[in-house]
């Protein structure tokens, strides 16, 4: 659905020339659900501009839904559907009005484009809004107006950048469910930008982190997280005593490593927390020592940036 | 094909809003003219000569003319807040001609115009001005012919300024000097000779003397053929310029 070769854009700034975007090889199949996820000025927008004709690559090739974005612009912009990051219905336009309009602009006939948005006002939780001027409605309503344009023409391919920024978390939860759920319906490749972690871990089936113009990590959040050197273990004893000897015991179990104790507290990491605890326990265990708590945290995206990079992508965000 | 469905299609899009609050839309830019109309020309009626017998036949035309400036060349405001939000560019994405995106917009601010200035021209003619009725249509024929100019100029300004306080700023010095050295308030023939030059060097004064031709019905004035030839020459040459810009957006 989606190819790149060896994609680059630099932008000329008065600072002198910033490569946005280095040498990009991507390959996205029908149906995948991608994550783009890196800090701000990764490259993330910059890319998704390229794949949707706004902007034209300095070098390298990229071919989308069949069609060569640089040769064929228009035939991508028709396969394609495109939200961005800001809202974008116009001033002073009524929420259907707008709807019908972008269906007509794709070139659907006005009953096609009519019927197509009221079947989308209705999937999308926008019924009775359609004499509503798109400004005066609310922030989660405004996205899902988004989205309903980005998906008037039934797109094979459709791009969300940072479709949920701005929203309270019960309006990002409400737009996902919404998303997910017109994917499972119509087979829609989705090609998602979010600098929220939990997000792209939550929803995407294979997540592409960027930093500086390059992608520096590719598969599923599992594979991902397990680029980090597994997961953490940390057991709480009844004193600072009982957390030592818990310690030395544990270090004989295969698997652990980085043992370390603090205050009643042993921490660990293993391969597969959920495959050594028990094992860990019944060690503990043998020895006659209680404990109190057992906690097992599987590592975030966040964990696989800071291995990656060094820095933590909430850090970068700000 | 594509160029003209898509312009007739983001011209119907830009009507909407106009449509929805016509007393925003249109009675407020009309505003301005009408004022001159109302608080300004009276004061014309007690000065000597130069604007012939009925200041206000000689007035009415400029006004019009002023309409045209102003209804037009501030058009591109209305692309600014597109442009920051995200509507301009969910629009760059869809298959749209990129021609029509200008060419839309500035078709519906045509309309816009035509619509008021005819509302301005029953009112004078039901008090009292006499009007040529073909010279009165092939005046409006010039004023939308260089609002297709200027409201071209405007949006490419919008698109390249983007700044919202910087757009009415550029706009306000690039129209005053346009009205001033226009001829539109009183008569450039009472001008020190050095401004009087200038007036002419300044393409709208042209396009008002040929208003005020039009209008008295006086086809076989020269200011007709001059007036008109600059209409189309800025009209020509912003939408070279402007076909160019929307052609080349994607870099």
């Amino acid at each position: 659905m989606i190819r790149t070769r060896d994609l680059a854009r630099t932008f000329q700034t008065k600072g002198g020339a910033v490569e946005a975007v280095r040498g990009l090889d991507l390959d996205i199949g029908a149906g995948e659900l991608v994550a783009f996820l890196g800090p701000n000025g990764a490259g993330k927008s910059t890319t998704l501009r390229m794949l949707t004709t706004l902007l034209l690559p300095t070098s390298g090739s990229a071919a989308v839904a069949g069609c060569d974005v640089v040769a064929d612009p228009k035939g991508v912009r028709r396969r394609i559907g495109y939200v961005g990051q800001g809202h974008a219905a116009g001033t002073g336009q009524y929420v259907a009005d707008e709807l019908v309009s972008q269906g007509r602009l794709y070139g659907l006939s006005k009953a096609e484009a009519r019927s197509r948005a009221a079947e989308l006002m209705a999937d999308l939780d926008l019924e009775g809004l359609d004499k509503r001027e798109a400004a005066h409605i609310s922030g989660g309503q405004q996205r899902r107006l988004d989205i309903a344009m980005g998906l008037i023409h039934q797109p094979e391919l459709l791009f969300l950048d940072e479709p949920s920024t701005g929203l309270d978390p019960h309006s990002r939860a409400n737009l996902w469910s919404h998303i997910t759920r017109l994917r499972e319906r119509y087979g829609t490749t989705i090609l998602l930008t979010t600098h929220y972690l939990d997000e792209a871990d939550s929803i995407a089936e294979r997540v592409i982190v960027i930093d500086h113009g390059s992608v520096i990590a590719d598969g599923t959040p599992d594979e991902l997280k397990g680029k980090v050197s597994g997961d953490l273990v940390s057991l709480e004893a009844g004193s600072e005593e009982d957390a030592r000897a818990a310690a030395a015991a544990v270090e004989g179990v295969p698997a652990t490593h980085s043992v370390d104790v603090s205050a009643a507290t042993v921490r660990m990491r293993v391969d597969r927390g959920d495959a050594v605890l028990p094992e860990v326990l019944r060690t503990v265990d043998a020895h006659g020592l209680e404990l109190r708590t057992v906690q097992v945290h599987r590592p975030s995206l966040d964990d696989v940036f800071l291995t990656l990079t060094g820095r933590s992508l909430r850090e970068s965000a700000e | 094909m594509s160029l003209l469905r898509d312009t007739w299609l983001i011209c119907l899009r830009q009507l909407r809003p106009t449509l929805h609050s016509p007393v925003a839309g249109l009675g407020f830019s009309a505003l301005q003219p009408i004022l001159y109309l109302a608080l300004f020309a009276p004061l014309l009626s007690g000065m000597p000569g130069a604007m012939g017998e009925n200041p206000l036949q000689w007035f009415v035309p400029g006004v019009l003319a002023m309409l045209a400036l102003f209804g037009t060349s501030f058009a591109g405001f209305g692309l600014l807040p597109e442009l920051r939000s995200g509507a301009h560019e969910r629009l760059l994405a869809a298959p749209v001609n990129r021609v029509a995106l200008l060419l839309g917009r500035v078709l519906r601010d045509i309309a816009v115009l035509l619509g008021q200035a005819t509302v301005i021209l029953l009112i004078v003619v039901a008090f009292g001005l006499r009007v040529s009725p073909a010279g009165a249509v092939a005046g409006l024929l010039v004023l939308l012919i260089m609002g297709v100019g200027l409201g071209t100029l405007s949006y490419m300004l919008a698109m390249s300024v983007k700044q919202e306080f910087l757009f009415p700023a550029i706009l306000q010095t690039t129209t005053m000097p346009l009205i001033l050295l226009s001829g539109i308030l009183l008569p450039m023939e009472l001008a020190p000779t050095w401004l009087y030059t200038l007036s002419r060097i300044n393409p709208l004064s042209h396009v008002v003397d040929a208003e005020r031709a039009l209008f008295a019905g006086d086809f076989s004035d020269p200011s007709v053929l001059v007036g008109s030839a600059v209409a189309v020459a800025v009209a020509v040459v912003a939408l070279a310029l402007g076909t160019r810009l929307m052609r080349r957006l994607a870099t």
